[in-house]
């Protein structure tokens, strides 16, 4: 079991590092990493994300991957909200063919 | 106008944002409608916009995540996600796409990364679109040789019937997908699923523009509900993609956000508009997109084999992806709006 467990997290790591080189296949080359972000032109918000970036890049990942889920539904929910109220029926749909 | 422009804090370019929402509300559209996330058509129009081409793809998959992700939802209120076929889906999905994603670092080993991609890309959007075509020609054919027999005309009635085929191999475990109304082998979806995978992987796309006819003609599904599933699909490569990309510096999350704010509200209007169009509808929309995409391809293709072409090809490519992008969200919304109309009126008649 630990050794199954153990190919798992390999795969899943091999396949965590080798995505971008595969997204970019289609694109164009693969430019490089910035491993530190400029933040001396940056002031508020966006020096505090910047030094985040620089500080880990791990906690810069979970705030992102917890950023953009939620930005997408409040405004998506916002957008169900303007379309609720001009009256479009948004729970069921009548047209039932292939 | 200094105001129309943000420093992006990572990247350190700066980006005209309102044409990253401009661009958010058309892709959100037609990814909504289509179900896709539609990378093919973003990288190009945040390389315009300014973005190093390693942060337009990174960026990319970041928007789609939180895209899919109220599409899937919407999708799934209207009853067109099939949630198990889905998660069934994502084991093939992810065992292909690492295979492809080996397979590309081995043609780059050896220099013959570009054009494998490039050519293998062309062939499958020749198929796919052929496929669509071939499909509602001989749905027409059918009806009208219903209608000459005085028959009939089945609404459910499909061209393409390869799926029954595909159905009638019953190598356990059977699975029976209620959403999608179908009863085949679980080896099916995953077969399927890892194809779509793979070819993700090598081509270096979502997938979602393989999956969704994929899902229609090898799996069975009814077209809203390929749609919706392919968007759950979507959603979970992309939420993986995202965390994968920002790790590795690949991501303006600033732009992914402004992006984020028109595709999020465009994804609505698009999951919505199926409400209002056949599925028949959907499917000759999708087709064209792909004869779209294809040409685009062709064009960048083109080059290769005569390099001073280059400037103009390259020119002609943007100009018809955001052409079609800007044609086809223009299209979706007024049929939602259409849509919505009479829906509204009817309520009105009724009361």
């Amino acid at each position: 079991m630990k050794s199954v467990v153990q190919k798992v997290v390999l795969v899943l790591t091999t396949l965590w590092l080798s995505a971008p080189y595969a997204f970019a296949a289609g694109g164009g080359d693969v430019a490089p990493i910035v491993i530190v972000a400029d933040s001396r032109k940056l002031t508020g918000v966006m020096a505090w994300w910047a030094n985040l970036y620089n500080e880990s890049h791990v906690y810069f990942t979970v705030l992102t991957v917890i950023l953009i889920p939620v930005i997408g539904v409040l405004f998506g929910v916002l957008a169900d909200i303007v379309m609720h109220f001009v009256g479009i029926d948004l729970k069921s749909r009548d047209l039932a063919e292939h | 106008m200094d105001w129309l422009y943000i420093l992006m804090p990572i990247a350190g370019v700066k980006i005209f944002w309102p044409g990253l929402i401009i661009l958010g509300i058309g892709v959100g559209v037609i990814g909504g409608f289509f179900g896709m996330g539609g990378a093919w058509m973003v990288t190009p129009g945040l390389n315009i916009l300014g973005f190093p081409m390693a942060f337009a793809i990174g960026t990319d998959i970041a928007h789609m995540a939180g895209k899919s992700l109220i599409s899937t939802m919407r999708h799934g209120k209207f009853g067109n996600v099939d949630y198990k076929l889905g998660c069934i889906m994502i084991i093939g999905t992810v065992a292909g796409f690492e295979i492809g994603a080996q397979m590309i670092m081995w043609l780059e080993r050896i220099g013959i990364v570009g054009p494998v991609v490039r050519w293998m890309y062309l062939v499958l959007l020749a198929l796919i679109a052929w496929m669509v075509f071939h499909d509602v020609a001989v749905k027409r054919r059918k009806e009208r040789e219903a209608v000459a027999a005085g028959k009939e005309v089945d609404k459910l009635a499909t061209g393409i019937e390869w799926h029954k085929t595909f159905h009638k191999i019953k190598i356990p475990p059977m699975v029976h997908l209620k959403v999608a109304g179908i009863y085949c082998s679980a080896w099916l979806p995953i077969t399927v699923s890892f194809f779509t995978g793979w070819l993700a992987g090598i081509l270096g796309i979502g997938g979602g523009l393989i999956r969704m006819p994929a899902l229609i003609y090898l799996v069975g599904c009814p077209t809203h509900v390929a749609v919706g599933t392919d968007l759950f699909e979507v959603m979970i490569s992309g939420l993986y993609g995202a965390a994968s990309y920002t790790f590795k510096g690949r991501v303006e999350l600033v732009a992914a956000i402004v992006m984020l704010v028109g595709a999020a509200m465009g994804a609505q209007v698009g999951s919505v508009a199926t409400k209002y169009i056949k599925g028949y509808g959907i499917r000759i929309a999708f087709g064209l997109a792909v004869v779209g995409c294809l040409i685009s391809v062709l064009l960048k293709l083109i080059p290769t084999y005569f390099p001073a072409t280059y400037q103009v090809t390259d020119v002609m490519a943007t100009v018809l992806i955001l052409g079609l992008v800007a044609a086809m969200s223009v299209y979706i919304t007024v049929k939602m709006v259409q849509g919505a109309k009479q829906e509204i009126a009817a309520k009105k008649g009724r009361v």
